[in-house]
């Protein structure tokens, strides 16, 4: 049907006008959220992704962690352990739906639990033996008491996704959660597309949709964040913080993780074994200088273990005092070293010498290890520096040639540190530590303490262990505090409610929302 | 006009092109079988343990251990002999099966495909954007060489070259993103997203295409033909449309094959700083992940694309150079 129409530059100017009206109410709402990080996604399984489905809020744990770190119900309303320690009930809470309409159910639950439990993930450390659906309850039986238990549910790799997710050999090909975001599209290895779920049982955010972008470089990552192309950019190098902060619309977020810089002593070694020794080489060590030289953060030096975030596990002692070269020396002397003709300290003819092993994946850390070698010359240690790769440091460890090895762990991989300290410096007599823990170093008090701490339900004397178990570790240092890494974020002005979670479970995006 | 020209004279353009693509797919074949075996030495080669750093690639650096790695190695029968899973990969290649990802699991095929795409379309932009840029500025300064176009776009061209493709990349989002804030900085989505780093791979090609073309018009302008058609009363325009742009394009085509080289090492490059989620981009991580099939696949499609852009480089050639085809 024919219809007079209007001339183009009239029908423009009433679009134009039509479109200015809108646009105030379009930014505020409508406008999408760019996050930016260096992380890549791998794809849709929580095992091997589940960290950036969890951080963008699409999928949810049957656990939560407070504003201190601590566990706190998430999609468990409650949990009990039974008298002995061997059975967990979970209860589940009411009226949560998955973003494909399904409900909640236990049945639901323990089905995505059992097959997260298939794959390699955080329960491998739990001594799991069935997880079971029962009432409203999930219902998860274990070999042995293992009171961090609820720690280990809230991590990413324990995601409840739908029983529509998986297909029949248990792979995820749909990321259906429960969380106040759903996805709109997967690109893996960059890009997620998600968007406000309404039917979310908790506060339905502000912002409509948002996306993440995995991008690698952190120059570009900077230059993302200083044109505005992104919102919230993750990990930001020293020297682009220092640019970004001079710009008004931009405001930059630091917070100290649980990741320390570490070394790892092999304590059989005839020039380690006494912990005097070691004591000497962390002394002698100027973890101020290497914060504010290398990583170019003076708060970043750490004298303990475990940072403030990780609550009890955290003795409050000064980096600035951890240093006494002279101490070192005299310590080193009573243990019988003498300085030779050119400076480096012989016993019996035989020179302090060490090699020390690290790797580059981290780019940190031949820096660390350099700043090492120099800095125990002054005390008459000779240093070798070997990067290679990070297998060598657990290979070594394995066959015993492992003298130093220079590491970043990462404590708090759950809210509760003690799953990895069991790994890290627990009884298992076989292995006489972990991995990435202690090496050739056993102390039976603190694997009685940790022990205790695995079966203890008592808030207050799980308090309490904790701090005689960083104490004694401090002291016996079968691994060596260097420094601590710190999340920073530079974030567009405009937004508001932003915060950073050390403990890297969530981005807190259905927190934020663009100021009026 | 002058192909209607030349085809009364020279054989027809198709001769001799049945040979030509016959050698070029035995080289194909000999490209992807020598490809695959490098990579798979190299990577075989490459110090580490594989199986920790498979892991490390699937489940990140906070859950290795071990176990994770013993788990990994058990799956992928790392430990059986690596020659044994040389033929077992050469077999499924013969049957074009590049197999699954150790990292994704998902089919190397299937993730190729994707990136490829979005290589292919970066690339095209580039070679478009470099031949817009390149050629046309040669061909004016080689008509009067050593005048002070000719010798401000060398200058130019030669900076251009000399920096890394890094810091070019860096320098176009500085202007173009931070200061001017006309085109986003990083990232894919839009056609926006596509602009700077095709640029960055523009620059570049152009830089070297403007002087190939500046030299080959430079040779054309002073030889006896072009002096002589000239003389013999065309114009400026019509010496160079009928006389000039033709021969001067056969080195600036065949030149272009040799940059597809620079290309293919310059996505790598662009694409990682860039954001851009390409088959590049999918290299470097797969060899920091020791993905062994993926490596094999993203370099064997390298391999075969720079095969297949020659082959279009020597047919543009055949055709734009009657003598090549009585060879």
């Amino acid at each position: 049907m024919p219809r007079p129409s209007r001339s183009l530059p009239q029908r423009s100017l009433l679009f134009g006008l039509f479109g200015l009206s809108l646009l105030p109410l379009a930014a505020a709402a409508d406008r999408p959220l760019s996050v930016v990080a260096p992380w890549e996604i791998t794809g849709t399984d929580p095992s091997t992704s589940g960290y950036v489905y969890a951080r963008m809020r699409v999928a949810e744990t049957l656990v939560d962690t407070d504003a201190d770190g601590q566990p706190a119900p998430g999609l468990a309303a409650s949990w009990q352990p039974s008298e002995d320690g061997l059975t967990w009930r979970f209860a589940l809470r009411e009226d949560v739906t998955f973003h494909d309409g399904s409900p909640l159910t236990a049945e639901a639950a323990a089905t995505s639990l059992q097959h997260a439990l298939a794959k390699p993930g955080i329960l491998d450390s739990a001594p799991v033996t069935s997880i079971e659906a029962d009432g409203n309850e999930v219902v998860i039986q274990l070999e042995s008491p293992f009171a961090p238990l609820p720690a280990l549910l809230a991590h990413s790799t324990t995601l409840i996704l739908a029983p529509g997710a998986f297909d029949d050999e248990g792979r995820v090909t749909e990321v259906i959660g429960t969380g106040p975001y759903r996805v709109v599209s997967v690109a893996p290895p960059q890009r997620l597309d998600v968007e406000r779920f309404d039917g979310y049982w908790g506060e339905v955010p502000a912002i409509d949709s948002a996306n993440y972008l995995a991008v690698g470089r952190g120059e570009t990552r900077a230059l993302m964040a200083e044109s505005g192309d992104a919102d919230v950019v993750f990990t930001l190098d020293p020297a682009s913080r220092a640019r970004l902060e001079r710009h008004d619309r931009l405001a930059l977020h630091a917070e100290p993780l649980p990741r320390t810089i570490v070394f790892k002593v092999n304590a059989a070694h005839p020039l380690l074994e006494d912990e005097h020794a070691r004591q000497a080489l962390s002394l002698a060590i100027d973890r101020e200088g290497i914060a504010a030289g290398l990583l170019r953060d003076p708060e970043a030096a750490a004298a303990e273990l475990f940072p403030a975030s990780l609550g009890p596990w955290h003795l409050g002692l000064d980096a600035s005092e951890a240093q006494d070269v002279e101490r070192a020396r005299e310590l080193l002397a009573e243990l019988g070293w003498e300085a030779n003709g050119s400076g480096v300290l012989e016993r019996d003819g035989e020179p302090f010498e060490l090699t020390l092993r690290t790797f580059s994946d981290r780019p940190e850390l031949p820096l660390v290890a350099t700043a090492l070698q120099d800095q125990w010359r002054e005390i008459g240690v000779a240093l070798e520096v070997a990067v290679g790769n990070a297998s060598e440091i657990p290979s070594g460890h394995r066959d015993g040639s492992l003298e130093l090895g220079l590491m970043a762990r990462n404590y708090g991989l759950v809210p509760d540190p003690l799953g990895t300290l069991l790994d890290d410096f627990g009884a298992d007599p076989e292995s006489m530590g972990g991995d990435w823990g202690a090496m050739g170093w056993r102390d039976d008090d603190l694997a009685g303490w940790l022990d205790t701490l695995r079966q203890e339900a008592d808030n207050e004397s799980r308090i309490e262990l904790a701090g005689q178990v960083a104490r004694r570790l401090n002291e016996a240092m079968p691994v060596v505090p260097v420094a601590w890494y710190q999340q920073t974020a530079s974030v567009n002005a405009e937004l508001e409610g932003f915060s950073i979670d050390p403990l890297e479970r969530s981005y807190r995006i259905d927190e934020l929302r663009w100021s009026e | 006009m002058s192909q209607a020209l030349a085809s009364r004279t020279t054989p027809r353009w198709t001769a001799g092109l049945g040979g030509l693509l016959l050698q070029r797919l035995f080289q194909a074949g000999l490209v992807a079988w020598m490809v695959g075996t490098l990579t798979f030495v190299l990577t075989r080669s490459l110090p580490g343990d594989m199986a920790y750093r498979i892991a490390a690639g699937r489940y990140g650096h906070d859950m290795v251990n071990t176990s994770a790695a013993e788990a990994v190695r058990t799956e992928l029968a790392l430990d059986q002999p690596a020659l044994g899973a040389y033929f077992g990969w050469l077999w499924d290649l013969l049957q074009f099966d590049l197999g699954r990802s150790l990292v994704s699991g998902e089919p190397v095929m299937a993730e190729l495909w994707h990136q490829l795409g979005h290589s292919l379309g970066l690339a095209a932009m580039a070679v478009l954007l470099s031949l817009l840029l390149g050629p046309p500025l040669g061909l004016i300064a080689g008509l009067k060489p050593n005048g002070w176009l000719d010798r401000v776009s060398e200058v130019v061209a030669s900076i251009l070259r000399a920096l890394p493709p890094f810091a070019v990349g860096l320098l176009l989002i500085l202007i173009f993103s931070v200061s001017l804030g006309w085109l986003p900085a990083a990232g894919h989505g839009r056609s926006a997203h596509g602009v700077l780093p095709a640029l960055t791979l523009a620059l570049a090609l152009a830089a070297i295409s403007s002087r190939v073309a500046r030299n080959a018009m430079a040779d054309v302008s002073q030889s006896a033909y072009y002096a002589f058609s000239r003389t013999k009363g065309l114009g400026e325009r019509l010496s160079f449309l009928r006389h000039g742009l033709r021969n001067a394009a056969v080195p600036v085509v065949a030149y272009l094959g040799v940059q597809f080289v620079y290309l293919i090492e310059g996505v790598v490059i662009v694409e990682t700083l860039f954001a851009w989620p390409g088959i590049g981009h999918a290299l470097v991580h797969a060899i920091v992940a020791r993905d062994v099939p993926m490596i094999q696949g993203t370099a064997l499609i390298m391999g075969l694309m720079f095969v297949a852009l020659n082959t279009v480089v020597d047919l543009l050639c055949h055709w734009l150079d009657p003598r090549r085809r009585s060879a």
